[in-house]
């Protein structure tokens, strides 16, 4: 049984019917992109998976839990993390502040220092700037906070919206090596991407979001080979 | 080079600008006025000195209020004047029965910090029942809407509190100890007006240490920073609300007696509105959503009542000056409203978005 299952869920802003009944499934160790052009829904889909949006019709599972009875704030407790779109870090908190904040949902104190030289020692630009002002820190750094802050929360699912967003190519590069490496330590991944071209690199399987509906579903080597996948989102002709 | 100047000319920034100049030219020549008169003795601008922090103080702690409820909700909580009115006024008959039994002087100490704790514990719980009853419906409508609803609050609890103890003015009993006069640098001052202050300070440096330290108060800074974030991060922005409306009420409520040591007079039940007000403007003038801004706020305000009238007012050969103190903290609301909405240490008012 997969990990998480979206099953025909419609969500709406008001009228706006905006994501119209999509079914997605992440298994155990996996990671999964959504792709699609702007305003397709992606943002939308990890919503009503994080609670922030709770969809009209439809199911939300984790673990064979249904979700969508839950408020945002619970579902972290349930083992779901989540880098928000613009990368959402507290900018007047400190670097270590956002980190406790990552890990607020969790009170056992050993476990929470040890996570904590963990993603420095994944991140260590960060413990470089552990006392600084979040908001004074770089485009990268704060990628790079957002996400290690959603590490905190050890999360056996990490939602990440957009993480290459605004980044120069180098940096999009470590992004992307930073994904795997969160992968190999065993933690599941449903990334949202503009960026097919590297998101398809590191993921297993993808699907392919147009104007609210999935269109496409298939592993990442079949969407790469895709002339439809080509043409619309890897920019060639 | 002069006609380019003359194309940016604004009538309205030319007259903010000599309003602003004829304000400063203003009060030298009341302070230089005054200094010369030398009308009263250093003991006297002394004893103003320690009076106005002792008001400060109290202006500072109701202050806090204000500016931490806005710092979450953006919202202004017009009903907490009557917040701090409501603990002031029901402990005024417990200070009574402390009195009459002898409690009162023969334990100073234990007696006000038993004050403190009822007054405190009042104006929490009514703080937070607001809150349950009349913004928490109103959450996500217009800012409009729970500002009018807040003003609507405030009438409610002022009849309330009129209906349960009456409209008579009640007086804090005096607590003898607190009359001693003590010297401070030479100066002859009542210990009340060095109590207070250092107990607020205490009160306050305790909520920055909270809001700074503790996993809670950063809890609460992630929500005034981005409530659907800090969900994600597993906080429930409900019981950050809730805590912030309850420290801001324990602090009101403080607030209360400490007034009732420093002006016994003047207890009943429409005493919040104009401590209320100007609380308000110290939460402005520092920056409002700012805790060590409203501090400032506070304290700036208080020694600008106490000593304005006589250093600045006296000097401009305005009458019957110390009826003018309420028109002095007034008048600084409007000039900081025009001049300078951000306060001294924040953000615009308007500009920060909900
Ligand atoms: N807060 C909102 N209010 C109204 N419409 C919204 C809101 N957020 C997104 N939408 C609309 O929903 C659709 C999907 O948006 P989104 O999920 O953000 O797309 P994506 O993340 O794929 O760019 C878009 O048409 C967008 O305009
Ligand atoms: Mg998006």
């Amino acid at each position: 049984m997969a990990m998480l299952e979206l099953n025909d869920v419609h969500a709406y802003y008001g009228n706006i019917h905006a994501l119209k009944g999509i079914s997605i499934d992440v298994s155990e160790g996996e990671i999964v992109t959504l792709i699609g052009a702007n305003g397709a829904g992606k943002t939308t889909t990890l919503k009503t998976i994080s609670g922030l949006l709770r969809p009209r019709q439809g199911e939300v599972s984790f673990e064979g839990e249904e979700l969508t009875e839950f408020p945002a704030h619970e579902i972290v407790y349930k083992g779901i993390a989540m880098v928000p779109e613009g990368r959402g870090i507290f900018s007047k908190l400190t670097v270590v502040e956002n980190l406790e904040m990552g890990a607020y949902s969790r009170s056992d104190k050993d476990g929470i220092s040890s996570d904590l030289d963990r993603v420095f020692t994944l991140f260590p630009r960060l413990q470089e700037r552990r006392r600084q002002v979040a908001g004074t820190l770089s485009g990268g750094e704060q990628q790079m906070l957002a996400t290690a802050r959603a590490l905190m929360a050890r999360p056996r699912l990490l939602l990440m919206d957009e993480p290459s967003m605004g980044l120069a190519p180098v940096l999009v590069e470590s992004v992307f090596e930073t994904i795997q490496e969160i992968k190999d330590e065993g933690t599941t991944i449903l990334l949202v991407e503009q960026n097919a071209h590297m998101a398809l690199q590191v993921a297993d399987r993808g699907y392919v979001l147009q104007t609210g509906e999935i269109v496409l579903k298939d592993s990442a080597q079949g969407l790469r080979d895709n002339a439809e996948v080509q043409k619309a989102y890897l920019g060639m002709q | 080079m002069l006609r380019r100047y003359l194309e940016r000319f604004n009538w309205l920034d030319f007259i903010l600008l000599m309003f602003r100049v004829v304000i400063l030219v203003a009060i030298a020549i009341g302070i230089f006025n005054s200094v010369r008169a030398a009308k009263y003795t250093d003991n006297q601008w002394a004893t103003l000195v320690f009076a106005g922090l002792a008001q400060g103080s109290i202006y500072a702690l109701i202050a806090m209020g204000y500016t931490l409820v806005y710092g979450i909700l953006l919202m202004i909580n017009f009903a907490h004047g009557e917040i701090y009115m409501a603990g002031a006024l029901t402990v005024v008959f417990i200070a009574h029965i402390f009195n009459d039994s002898g409690f009162l002087n023969a334990q100073p100490l234990l007696a006000i910090l038993i004050m403190i704790v009822i007054a405190a514990a009042v104006s929490t719980i009514l703080n937070v029942v607001v809150e349950r009853l009349a913004y928490k419906p109103l959450r996500g409508a217009p800012r409009l809407v729970p500002l009018i609803t807040a003003i609507g609050a405030s009438f409610a609890l002022q009849y309330t509190f009129r209906g349960l103890y009456g409209a008579q003015y009640r007086a804090y009993p005096e607590v003898k100890a607190l009359r001693e006069l003590v010297t401070v640098f030479g100066y002859k001052v009542p210990l009340v007006q060095l109590v207070v202050p250092a107990s607020a300070l205490v009160l306050m440096l305790g909520l920055y240490f909270f809001v700074e330290r503790t996993k809670m108060g950063k809890a609460m800074r992630s929500v005034s920073e981005d409530k659907d974030v800090a969900r994600l991060m597993g906080i429930n922005i409900d019981r950050v609300i809730v805590i912030t409306f309850a420290l801001g009420g324990a602090l009101a409520g403080a607030a209360g007696v400490f007034n009732g040591l420093f002006r016994p007079q003047g207890i009943n039940f429409y005493m919040g509105f104009f401590p209320g007000l100007k609380a308000f403007t110290a939460a402005v003038l520092g920056g409002i959503g700012n805790i060590a801004g409203a501090m400032v706020g506070g304290v700036f305000l208080g020694l600008l009542e106490s000593l304005g009238p006589n250093l600045i007012l006296e000097g401009l050969g305005i009458p019957s000056v110390n009826q003018l103190k309420d028109a002095l903290s007034f008048t600084m609301l409007v000039l900081i409203l025009i001049f300078r909405p951000q306060g001294i240490f924040g953000e615009r008012l308007a500009e920060k978005k909900a």
